[in-house]
């Protein structure tokens, strides 16, 4: 049976909408904390782009539901299990490490995904993809470029970079754990199948982890259901931090 | 009633980004259209990134000076597609970024390699090509961090995107 349409878009939005406003909010708290000023700019910038995407994407969802929820309700008013992130970008920051792998493995994923959406037959989806591709693919290369750095660095900064890479990797394949929303933005055009997506964005990780002289790991774990609103315990505690303000003062403006 | 929009372009020629003054909302390419919808005429603006901060603050702008300019009735519209783009920047306002120490972006906008070669970004004070890059991400979402090996002095790069 397939979904009907206009909730497999609604919800596509909302999921990407999640996906960039937890990276977002994750990437923010790097502000102030970085190794260097360059690189707490560089967050802060990157964490300004998805937070951008991710007020586009739930503005659009918000009047796709039409049930009168703005797009400050579905950011600020929903628990975890109505959260649709993908579990990676809930990932703790960890070291620097962590953080770019982390940006380097949705980077690659979303440019990827932007590129369909934009000949996808959703207009709206396809505006806000265009815009967020072109973003997508500076975080690629700022985090490409450490990542090599990283890897090809001093033993303390490659040991630590592979650390990063094997720590992230079982979140990769919940790229590819595509359900029935995900199979109707396919037939439509919106997103990419599955096996494209997953031979594409190994090819181009696979290209950076060769540079940097890391190694992919052995893992068969696969965690997943972020789709469906599973998710760790790190999203809880993000989601408290991130919701406080709007929960105990609601309708509080300055 | 007589075609403004001409006079409707000259105003906002005269609205400057808030982020860099020096460059108007025309020239770094944000109006793309002042166009008549049935009676009414309508200004469409797209916004440069996702998650600039001077967005609203551009919008705020340009509806105030249409409105002491007499174009009060003028609607003003937001259009995302086509995505906003640096080769829309026109060559005034390219000039004017370089003479405000920022330079302007290099090239058109092209799908670059991963590790492709660096485009030589110009010293904006000295001209001088022996520059180089210090950080992707510069005081704005839109400007990159370089540095001029020759005269020594930092500057701002207009990113291509």
């Amino acid at each position: 049976m397939s979904m009907e349409n206009p909730i497999a878009v609604m919800t596509t939005a909302l999921r990407f909408a999640d996906n960039a406003m937890v990276l977002g909010q994750r990437v923010s708290h790097w502000v102030s904390r970085s190794p260097t000023i360059e690189l707490d700019i560089g967050f802060a910038n990157q964490g300004l782009d998805l937070i951008g995407q991710a007020n586009l994407f739930y503005e659009l969802a918000a009047s796709l539901e039409g049930k009168g929820r703005s797009a400050d309700d579905l950011a600020f008013l929903r628990g975890p299990e109505d959260y649709y992130n993908l579990q990676l970008v809930e990932q703790p920051n960890g070291d620097f490490a962590q953080t770019v792998m982390r940006q380097l493995f949705y980077a690659l994923y979303a440019e990827l995904v932007f590129e369909q959406m934009i000949n996808g037959s959703q207009a709206d989806l396809a505006a806000i993809a265009a815009k967020g591709q072109k973003e997508m693919a500076y975080h690629v290369r700022h985090a490409g470029e450490w990542v090599v750095r990283l890897g090809d660095g001093t033993d303390e900064s490659h040991q630590r970079c592979q650390k990063a890479l094997d720590f992230m990797w079982p979140y990769s394949h919940e790229f590819f754990a595509y359900d029935e929303v995900d199979d109707e933005m396919v037939r439509q055009g919106v997103l990419p199948d599955k096996e494209t997506l997953k031979s594409q964005w190994s090819e181009s990780l696979g290209e950076i982890i060769e540079r940097a002289g890391l190694t992919i790991p052995d893992s068969n774990w696969q965690p997943g259901g972020g789709r469906q609103g599973v998710h760790s315990e790190h999203l809880s505690y993000l989601l408290a931090e991130m919701q406080v303000l709007p929960r105990n003062h609601p309708g509080a403006e300055w | 009633m007589a075609d403004c929009r001409g006079h409707i372009w000259q105003v906002l020629d005269q609205v400057m980004d808030p982020e860099v003054p020096v460059i108007s909302v025309v020239d770094l390419g944000i109006v793309r259209e002042v166009c008549s919808n049935d009676e009414a005429l309508e200004v469409i603006i797209t916004p440069t990134y996702s998650g600039c901060p001077a967005t609203q603050q551009i919008e705020s702008d340009i509806r105030q000076a249409l409105d002491e300019a007499g174009f009060g009735d003028v609607g003003l519209k937001t259009r995302l597609a086509p995505a906003w783009t640096s080769d829309w920047m026109s060559e005034k306002g390219r000039q004017a970024l370089k003479n405000f120490g920022i330079a302007p972006p290099v090239g058109k906008v092209s799908k670059r390699a991963l590790f492709g070669l660096e485009v030589p970004v110009p010293c904006p004070h000295c001209d001088n090509k022996d520059t180089k890059l210090i950080s992707e991400f510069g005081s704005t979402a839109c400007k990159a961090l370089w540095k001029c090996n020759s005269c020594g002095e930092p500057f701002d790069y207009f990113k291509c995107i």
